[in-house]
């Protein structure tokens, strides 16, 4: 078990990268910024369980929320709906806030 | 139209039509693929949930748009067992020809 | 199982299976499936048993989690906190599935969609409908949670904050509904009554004690 990256509450950006293979982290939230809900276990990696490699080291899985808002500059609901989406920590990068 | 990247069954947010919310009993066959799927994956371990969701994402734009939910299933189940060399395409071609030659199934 | 008796590992096609000519792909299906058996892979027995398991699963076993957690409030609050626990209290066995049960309130409102494939809390609810694994819902609910809702008959107050949940990974997600109002002297058989699957995917509400189930 490795110590998780990330806290909850903390705020991540997750990263803009467009690989082939087999990944669960869906297009529309990548390069998007929200904060870590919860911190759930380490499974199998999906990215290498996709080609059979059951032995490949596990990842901690991360539950972030995103304000819709955020998600979708025309977003036409309610301000305060959000989604949350269950991400890899290699996929996450804390977020660089920028001064005012 | 799809992104480099973006995979065919990537469309989150993509947006779409009205839902058709009708019901459907699921057929027997379709529960038959289900059950193979759960064995090969939990009792068995030959094949990974995300080698299953893999050889569905590779079927291709055109077929993962127009096969149906458990004809994608098979596909991949079937594409996955051969680069596994748990069945050979020849066992498998000469087994649909057994089949073809079976008399229907009377209604 | 029920066919203990049934020992000979020939698949007859039960009389609910499709007549007619099969497609490629349920021929394919037929082929695998048989190959499979023939070398000792796995066994019709199993693939049998695997269905009834499947057939065992229905929204009711949900309803049955919601209506005692609506009626017990200390179970809710173990559920919430450890949803596999929880259920195995009412002898429900959700494993392999993590589930994660997520409350909707006066201030929220929960919905469940999988935008990359199917995920669903399928040892609480079944298969799921076939407008679930739709490209439709599966595109839209993430960008117009509230126009997909309203397709349901489902209107959510402005105040109240809608929570997507993507099911990307490990995590099975059900909506605990809230308890309808008035079903107060309710006990909980009347109570799981009210739970349909559409209100624990969380596109719906739970019905209204009056109303008819199918209404």
């Amino acid at each position: 078990m490795t110590a998780p990256a990330f806290a909850p509450g903390e705020r991540v950006t997750v990263r803009h990268a467009n690989p082939p293979g087999h990944v669960r982290t869906p297009f529309y939230i990548r390069g998007k910024t929200g904060e870590v809900e919860r911190v759930c276990d380490e499974f199998g990696n999906p990215e290498e369980l996709a080609f059979g490699r059951r032995d490949s080291a596990s990842v901690r899985l991360y539950r972030v929320r995103f304000p819709l808002p955020e998600v979708w500059s025309d977003y036409s609901g309610n301000g305060s709906d959000t989604i949350d989406v269950e991400l890899y920590e290699h996929w996450l990068e804390p977020t660089e806030e920028t001064a005012v | 139209m799809s992104e480099p990247g973006r995979g065919v069954h990537d469309i989150g947010g993509l947006g779409g039509d009205a839902l058709d919310r009708s019901e459907h009993e699921h057929e027997f066959w379709e529960k038959r693929v289900d059950a193979l799927m759960m064995l090969l994956v939990g009792k068995y371990e030959i094949l990974t949930v995300d080698e299953l969701r893999r050889g569905i994402e590779q079927l291709g734009e055109g077929a993962y748009e127009e096969l149906a939910y458990y004809d994608r299933w098979i596909a991949s189940i079937a594409a996955n067992l051969l680069e596994k060399g748990v069945l050979t395409s020849e066992e498998i071609g000469r087994k649909l020809e057994e089949i073809d030659e079976r008399p229907p199934v009377a209604s | 199982m029920s066919e203990a008796s049934h020992t000979h590992d020939h698949d007859h096609a039960p009389p609910t299976d499709e007549a007619g000519p099969l497609s490629y792909y349920q021929r394919l299906e037929l082929a695998v499936r048989e190959l499979l058996i023939e070398k000792g892979v796995l066994t019709a027995d199993e693939v049998r048993a695997g269905i009834e398991d499947m057939d065992g699963r229905s929204p009711e076993r949900g309803a049955l989690v919601v209506a005692r957690a609506w009626s017990d409030p200390d179970f809710k609050e173990r559920l919430l906190a450890d949803g596999p626990a929880a259920c195995a209290e009412l002898g429900i066995d959700v494993s392999p599935a993590r589930l994660a049960v997520v409350e909707n309130t006066d201030d929220v409102h929960n919905v469940i969609v999988c935008t990359l494939c199917s995920c669903y809390p399928r040892p609480l609810l079944g298969l799921p409908p076939s407008w679930y694994k739709s490209s439709s819902y599966r595109a839209r609910a993430v960008r117009e949670p509230r126009a997909v809702l309203g397709e349901f008959g489902t209107v959510i107050p402005e105040d109240v904050a809608i929570r997507v949940h993507d099911s990307t990974a490990e995590l099975r997600y059900m909506v605990l509904p809230q308890r309808p109002p008035g079903t107060e002297e309710l006990d909980s058989d009347a109570l799981a009554e009210l739970v349909t699957r559409d209100s624990m995917i969380g596109v719906t509400t739970a019905l209204a004690p009056t109303a008819e189930r199918h209404a």
